[in-house]
């Protein structure tokens, strides 16, 4: 995810310093992982030499966490734009999964296990997110939602390679 | 109801060990119906509480089991106890008052009686019951509440939609505190957004309650609320979890 533009998307509705936003960051998009302020810090800097962001101020104390930023006109054009540009879809024609399989196939390991140790797992993560998003608020249902239908999908193609698993050994092996 | 075959063995013999602290325990059960071999040694154990998914592709059993489970019908072999007693020892009005009593069920639809309210038909397991009408549905009216319906009671099931129904049936399997609740492809007609609001009522309202959940389904996300699964593949059950 771009971290650049989720900043100024963050500066757009007023001006912030830097650890307020960290704080903002990590309440609305940070239930996975919080940001560490370096990263947050880092980012400001580099906005703020392309002209996206400007310093407004400085609060008494120390520390560049007391700087105040606002978003320039060029920022809310870039932020903008970000918005508005569908993301690429991820291609997913790299499979760690299917790897496995195949040079569990070729090499003469138990493939099917392969298959059936990864379901396990993935349903196993399934349970928990699904009694996270049972006692969660909207966002941590949305989180888990997304999560919970790309596993869903996982799942579908390890049954699908399952059930053709021995026609995949023959191709493999020939 | 096919009539059980004689057996000469003991009713124990060769039953899992693990059964015997379960609450309701299917144990090498075979089922046919004419030519079609439904379950052909299918056992599935539930405890006190528990929520177990049953998985399997289309006419593999799943609903079969269910059936034997809940006294519904009686299997060819084998054994389904509950609280350790063997069903088919019980006369059938023992039987149905057994599932009156202590069992809930959720079907894909279908369920409610059609000329009655949404009210009555969540008091009708307590009037059959012997329960008096107002009591009764008080009852009713507290968990069509919980599960967010009440406003709905005095409609019939044909004014309602596919979630609000599903809500309504789940209310009527609850109502008179059931050990075990049969639910059979509960969100099978569901679209996503309601299928994901009936299964947090379901299971949240059985957890409150403290039933136990046989949870039919081939969606893997209605799977994921449940503790653990069996799936049924060919009549006969397996459970991945647990290796076996
Ligand atoms: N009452 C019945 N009469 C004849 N065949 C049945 C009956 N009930 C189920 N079957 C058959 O038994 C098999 C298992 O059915 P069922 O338990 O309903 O499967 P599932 O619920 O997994 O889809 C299927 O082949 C089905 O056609
Ligand atoms: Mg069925």
């Amino acid at each position: 995810m771009s971290l650049g533009h989720t900043i100024l998307g963050l500066l757009e509705p007023g001006p912030r310093h830097g650890y307020d936003l960290k704080r903002a960051y990590d309440e609305r998009f940070g239930r996975a992982r919080a940001l560490p302020y370096g990263q947050v810090y880092a980012t400001l800097s580099r906005l703020l030499k392309n002209g996206l962001v400007e310093a407004c101020g400085t609060e008494q104390g120390e520390g560049p966490e007391r700087k105040r930023y606002v978003i320039t006109e060029a920022g809310i054009t870039d932020v903008s734009r970000w918005l508005t540009e569908p993301e690429s879809p991820a291609s997913y024609l790299q499979s760690t999964l299917y790897t496995k399989v195949v040079l569990a196939l070729m090499t003469g390991r138990p493939a099917r296990e392969v298959l059936e140790t990864q379901r396990a797992e993935h349903l196993r993560h399934m349970r928990e997110l699904t009694r996270r998003k049972l006692a969660g608020d909207l966002a941590d249902q949305l989180l888990c939602d997304h999560a919970l239908i790309h596993l869903d999908a996982d799942l579908r193609w390890l049954e699908l390679t399952a059930s053709r698993l021995d026609e995949l050994a023959g191709k493999v092996r020939a | 109801m096919s009539t059980a075959p004689i057996t000469a063995a003991a009713p124990d013999a060769g039953a899992d060990p693990r059964a015997e602290g379960a609450l309701l325990a299917a144990t090498d059960v075979r089922k046919g119906f004419g030519l079609t071999q439904a379950l052909d040694g299918a056992s599935l154990e539930i405890g006190p509480g528990e929520l177990v998914a049953v998985l399997g592709a289309s006419g593999s059993g799943k609903s079969t089991l269910l059936h034997c489970l809940a006294g519904l019908i009686r299997p060819d072999a084998g054994t389904v106890s509950y609280r350790g007693q063997d069903l088919a020892g019980l006369s059938d009005s023992a039987r149905s008052a057994l599932r009156r009593a202590d069992f809930g069920f959720v079907f894909q639809f279908g369920q409610l009686v059609p000329e009655l309210s949404c009210l009555e038909n969540t008091a009708l397991p307590l009037r059959l019951n012997g329960m008096r009408r107002r009591p009764a549905e008080e009852r009713a009216r507290e968990w069509l509440d919980r599960l967010d319906v009440a406003d709905l009671a005095d409609k019939r099931p044909g004014e309602l939609s596919g979630g609000q129904g599903q809500r309504a049936a789940i209310a009527r399997a609850l109502v008179t505190g059931p050990a075990v609740v049969f639910a059979d492809e509960p969100t099978g007609a569901l679209d996503s957004l309601n299928s994901e609001r009936v299964m947090a009522l379901l299971v949240t309202a059985a957890r409150e309650s403290g039933a136990a959940v046989l949870l039919v389904t081939h969606d893997m996300r209605v799977a994921a609320y449940a503790d653990r699964e069996v799936v049924v593949q060919d009549g006969r059950t397996r459970e991945p979890g647990r290796g076996r």
